[in-house]
């Protein structure tokens, strides 16, 4: 049996359909394991997706590492699991390293692909610069998918909920405050994403990258040195010390394409950079280039996406 | 407070990425080698204010061959006020943790902190696993750290979002970008670097849960299309029809 971890907080994210495909994909049955109080209705739409089962915990909130980690390895107890899965997200991140030690089971962490025919499994390493294949040597294998790996794959049927109780204890993490911006989508998991770097010349001018992020439902990111300069919230920095990311579509303006930023976003499907130098590095590393000012090729780029959409309807 | 910092070397951002022995092994020709920047940006300078304004000690510490020096030198520099190194090439995260873990276990620390990954294996594993080796809490990939008697308040990231929380020492963090800013070694610190205390600690015995089997490089890049500025329809129905991303 392969065990997933979901986060159904907030309904069923991307990340949730994309780690049961994998798991499905693996070969066995998936049963899941999530916390919090998504309805039954909610959660068996995951059975469209391969899993068979679904243990709920809706006694812990999901905010301690320590607690879900007991969910989970109670979980993986119960249904006899040899593989477990969880999105290498801001929760896998937290929790997968402790269950490794918990389990003392092998952790492949941000696989990108499903396992080579030698059992390996392929992640990004050297900040996306190369791949390393990871071969666990436990019996249990934990394995974290790196958001946008694989795509959800619906191949029907049909699921049970059932309640269950890790017997997770209480949590000692307090919560003081949380802040979700507004409408914003979150950068990891986005498809489509707009950046733009220090040939934007300050924050004021920024409002031409959130239209066309608009028109396209992309998110936001930035270069170090915006980020740096205060002009773009810390979480927007993608780069080699930023955040890695790898969306089907990478828009880069006024971003020179230095080899740390490139380390953030070599994983992007298709790559498109508007520069004013036909000479600048990121045009080496592009799908699609532009050779132009960025005030007036992202206008003209909003635009063109509105007329396109129009035609869509 | 005595805080430990757990410090990994990384190759220098700019060095060329290669393989050896079949793609078995990273080829160090030529590679500079640096402290990783979240260790040392924001786990170690964040412990350094932090002792700065009240008190206590901050230990770092590396499990790694004597190679790894000059990297220890380099945080000790920075402002740490003594060493650890574990004696053994660290051959995963979990052989990495665990040995981390035994040395600490029972050493008093009231803060562990890591940086939120290393550049090179990039795992964002240590933290966590150190966390579950000395059952204590972990706040995974914090932005912010304060310190107050024995409250730890740290903002976090969380899927779309930031959340503000509090723990009770002591406790495991993972540092990110917002933190601290970098400090830049002065001449007092590298000279005081080389005469501050480095215990060099044998590991204790155990396996690895992990091996890279082998590597491989990305397929370069074809070249780039080049749109005319003036033409963004073309462009819009190439993402459309020919990438298929839109
Ligand atoms: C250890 C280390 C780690 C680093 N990590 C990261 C990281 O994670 N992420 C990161 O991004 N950087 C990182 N950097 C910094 C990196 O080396 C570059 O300095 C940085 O990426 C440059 O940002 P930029 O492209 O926005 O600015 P610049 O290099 O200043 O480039 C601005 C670009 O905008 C163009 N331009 C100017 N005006 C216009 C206009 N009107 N329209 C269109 N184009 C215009 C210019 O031609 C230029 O190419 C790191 C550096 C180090 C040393």
């Amino acid at each position: 049996m392969n065990l997933v971890y979901i986060n159904s907080a907030n309904g069923l994210s991307k990340a949730a359909l994309e780690t049961v495909t994998y798991a499905k994909k693996l070969g066995a049955d998936v049963a899941v394991v999530t916390n919090a109080n998504a309805s039954a209705e909610t959660l068996t739409a995951l059975g469209n997706y391969g899993a068979s089962t679904i243990l709920q915990d809706t006694a812990i909130n999901g905010q301690d590492p320590s607690q879900l980690v007991k969910l989970v390895a109670a979980a993986a107890e119960k249904v006899g699991a040899s593989t477990i899965v969880f999105s290498h997200d801001l929760i896998g991140k937290a929790v997968a390293p402790r269950l490794s030690v918990r389990l003392k089971a092998g952790l492949v962490a941000g696989a990108v692909a499903l396992p080579e025919p030698d059992g390996s499994i392929r992640v990004n390493v050297f900040s996306g610069k190369a791949f390393g294949y990871v071969r666990v040597n436990s019996n249990t294998r934990i394995i974290s998918l790196l958001p946008n790996s694989i795509q959800p794959e619906q191949i029907g049927g049909n699921c049970s909920v059932e309640a269950f109780d890790g017997q997770a204890g209480s949590s000692n993490i307090v919560v003081k405050a949380t802040k979700k911006p507004e409408g914003a989508i979150p950068l990891p998991e986005a498809e489509l994403v707009v950046s733009a770097g220090r040939g934007l010349k300050g924050p004021e001018n920024w409002g031409v990258v959130e239209d066309l992020a608009t028109a396209l439902g992309a998110a936001t990111a930035c270069s170090r040195p915006v980020a740096d300069i205060g002009w773009r919230p810390h979480h927007e920095h993608v780069g080699q010390t930023g955040v890695a990311i790898r969306p089907n579509l990478y828009i880069a303006a006024g971003i020179s394409g230095a080899i740390q930023h490139l380390a953030g976003v070599n994983g992007s499907k298709v790559i498109v950079v508007i520069n004013t130098d036909a000479e600048a590095p990121f045009f080496k590393a592009a799908d699609y280039g532009i050779v132009g000012d960025a005030f007036e090729v992202l206008p003209r780029f909003t635009e063109a996406v509105k007329r396109f959409k129009a035609t869509q309807h | 407070m005595n805080i430990l910092v757990c410090i990994s070397k990384a190759p220098d951002t700019t060095s060329k990425i290669a393989f050896t022995n079949g793609n078995t092994q990273f080829d160090e020709n030529g590679v500079q080698y640096i402290v990783n920047p979240y260790d040392e940006w924001y786990a170690l300078v964040r412990a350094l204010e932090l002792k700065e304004a009240q008190g206590g000690n901050v230990t770092i510490i590396t499990v790694g061959g004597a190679a790894d020096d000059a990297v220890i030198r380099k945080a000790l520099a920075i402002g740490a006020d003594d060493a650890v190194r574990i004696d053994a090439s660290a051959t995963d995260a979990y052989f990495t943790a665990m040995q981390i873990a035994a040395y600490a276990e029972g050493k008093g620390f009231d803060l562990i902190l890591t940086g939120k990954e290393t550049i090179d294996y990039n795992g964002s594993q240590v933290g966590g696993m150190l966390a579950e080796a000395l059952n204590l809490p972990y706040i995974a990939i914090a932005t912010k750290l304060d310190v107050a008697g024995s409250t730890i308040s740290c903002e976090r990231e969380i899927v779309g979002g930031v959340q503000e929380v509090e723990v009770q020492a002591p406790a495991v963090v993972s540092c990110a970008k917002g933190m601290a800013e970098q400090r830049i070694p002065n001449m007092r610190g590298i000279m005081a670097a080389r005469t501050k205390p480095l215990t060099v600690v044998a590991p204790v015995a155990l396996d690895a849960l992990t091996t890279y089997s082998s590597y491989s490089l990305p397929a370069a890049k074809s070249s780039v299309k080049l749109i005319d500025p003036n033409n963004l329809d073309e462009l819009v129905a190439l993402l459309h029809n020919e990438a298929k991303v839109i």
